[in-house]
């Protein structure tokens, strides 16, 4: 197997997202089958390939540095889950 | 005829003349909607009174001789396209109460057309699936036989078109998301050459690969809205800015010495005879146009699949990460601390597929795979591009299957998720080189069901796509199947 069961558990740790083991035995399954297909990419040749990130390649697109208008805090602030003002208020951290 | 049935270019005649106004227009919609939703499952969210307001205004400005294409026209947009105070939910749980702060481009651009908005369409969870399963309000059904997929992701916007609860429609194509659904649903989906319409305000999911795209009930039509839609945005860094020809210049101009180029890696065993008949026949049809054919090669066409579903988990998981309960969407109640307010936060808002793809994503990244999957597959990509470079040296367009098979039943593929994503074969290799394509309907299998057949261009080259796109239209043979409603 390419991947095993703890390995699914570590990634799903580091993409912040809270399984069940049921949850993490079918996905261990489905990526394992997903990895393996994936395996045909090893028969290309891809020496001396620069990368392509973005099909138009594309640098940095930069404007004016000049102020424009923006969101109002309000507006900004509307759609937060839990807030005091114009502030987001999440779980105690320390 | 209803007005409900008629196209962009029909109804903008008629608007001109006064002969009808854009709310009688709205009304025969709404109406529809109304009939035909609860089965179809065609929206998320309809806007009825803002559609009203819309018309009216429209109607107006009608009155003052300022009528521009998209006038008083009813559109649908698919739910990752933001419009300002109207519910933007992606097909997500995690989403749900979204309301958007402020338009997308092309809203913005759509608004001072004087389009009308009727309402949000159903899609694939984050436009990810190739069904319309992967949403939470659940699937979006075939017009042509409701036990069927429209397709996916944008299934609601390429049904909404097919059973006319709108005029035309906006998608969003990431790998095949507007072409297929065209296809499966027997209407017209254009990708155009990314770059060229803004994105700013379409959600994100795969950065390299999104781009919005109309989809209508003609090629005309298809012209009109990209028209309408393209054009330079500052807010978009990958938005070029490029001179835009008039897309419907062509529209009456043949095909003759057109170098159409059949590229054999696109007809391959295992794709259904009924397409393969379809997309010869369409081929065949434009021979005896007068354009020249070609055979050409993409050689690296079978490491599609998996180079996009390397790359776009990979986009996804890096673009999903936003999504941790703090400045909107979903936040869980079950939480005691910040970590397990983001875990859960995000188990309980986001389906399987996405779950599935963040997953990948996050293991092509983390390190140690990066350089055999992220890297490799980049890499793969440059191949791929290079290959259409070669092919495009030799002739103007492509002509290609856009999926190997009609519309497939529901249910019937989404527990197999590889073998959902090898139902995108033929069309994430044009995303994956940004390249623009269409999906035109040419063909009914015997059951029922649409087929379409892809046309590829070269970049920037959309004119002469449309120009092929609409003599395959004049030549195909599907006008006779009517809808059963």
């Amino acid at each position: 197997m390419k991947i095993p069961l703890q390995e699914v558990e570590y990634i799903a740790r580091l993409a912040r997202l809270k399984l069940t083991e049921d949850e993490l035995l079918l996905f261990t399954k489905q990526l394992n089958t997903i990895l393996d297909y994936m395996e045909k990419l090893n028969k290309v040749d891809t020496s001396g390939i620069k990368p392509t990130s973005h099909a138009l390649h594309i640098k940095n697109a930069l404007r004016e540095d000049i102020v424009e208008g923006s969101l109002k805090k309000e507006e900004a602030m509307g759609n937060a889950p839990q807030k005091d003002g114009n502030f987001f208020l999440v779980p105690k951290v320390i | 005829m209803e007005l409900f049935e008629h196209t962009i270019s029909q109804l903008h005649e008629q608007l001109k003349k006064r002969e009808i106004s854009s709310l009688d227009i709205t009304e025969s919609l709404l109406k529809r909607i109304d009939q035909l939703d609860g089965i179809l499952h065609t929206y998320i969210t309809i806007t009825p009174e803002g559609a009203r307001k819309q018309a009216k205004e429209a109607d107006q400005r009608v009155g003052t001789g300022q009528i521009s294409p998209l006038t008083g026209i009813p559109l649908a947009l698919k739910d990752n396209i933001s419009i300002v105070n109207t519910p933007t939910t992606c097909g997500s749980r995690i989403l749900k109460n979204y309301i958007p702060p402020y338009d997308a481009t092309v809203i913005e651009i759509l608004r001072k057309e004087g389009a009308v908005f009727l309402g949000k369409t159903n899609m694939d969870e984050f436009a990810m699936g190739s069904s319309t399963e992967n949403s939470f309000i659940g699937p979006t059904r075939n017009p042509w036989n409701r036990d069927y997929v429209a397709g996916g992701s944008s299934g609601g916007s390429a049904t909404a078109v097919t059973a006319s609860l709108c005029i035309a429609a906006l998608g969003s194509d990431t790998g095949g998301s507007i072409r297929q659904p065209a296809s499966h649903c027997g209407v017209v989906g254009l990708k155009p050459t990314c770059g060229l319409v803004s994105r700013f305000g379409l959600v994100a999911f795969a950065s390299s690969l999104d781009q919005i795209r109309p989809i209508t009930k003609d090629v005309r039509d298809c012209a009109m809205l990209l028209q309408a839609i393209c054009g330079f945005d500052q807010h978009d860094s990958t938005s070029i800015n490029t001179s835009v020809p008039d897309y419907t210049a062509n529209l009456n101009k043949g095909i003759k010495g057109l170098k159409v180029g059949i590229p054999k890696e696109y007809f391959i065993e295992g794709t259904d005879k009924e397409v393969i008949e379809t997309v010869e026949s369409a081929i065949a049809s434009l021979g005896s146009r007068g354009a020249e054919l070609i055979d050409v090669s993409l050689p690296h066409t079978e490491y599609a699949i998996a180079t996009y579903y390397i790359i776009a988990p990979s986009e996804a998981s890096s673009n999903l990460a936003r999504y941790d309960g703090v400045r909107y969407g979903l936040r869980s109640e079950d939480t005691d601390d910040l970590e397990s307010m983001y875990t859960m936060t995000r188990a309980q808002g986001f389906g399987p597929e996405v779950i599935r793809r963040i997953m990948l994503g996050t293991y092509a990244l983390s390190k140690g795979y990066y350089d055999a999957f992220f890297k490799k597959a980049s890499q793969v990509r440059t191949l791929m591009i290079n290959d259409f470079r070669e092919a495009f040296s030799k002739c103007h367009v492509l002509v290609t299957p856009v999926a190997p098979t009609p519309a497939f039943k529901i249910g019937e593929k989404i527990d197999d998720p590889l073998t959902m994503y090898l139902s995108d074969i033929f069309t994430v290799s044009p995303s994956l080189a940004g390249i623009p394509c269409i999906s035109v309907p040419y063909g009914m299998s015997s059951n029922g069901l649409p087929i379409g057949v892809q046309i590829m261009g070269n970049y920037f080259d959309e004119l002469t796509l449309i120009q092929a796109a609409n003599v395959l239209e004049k030549t195909s043979d599907t006008s006779h199947h009517r809808l059963p409603f």
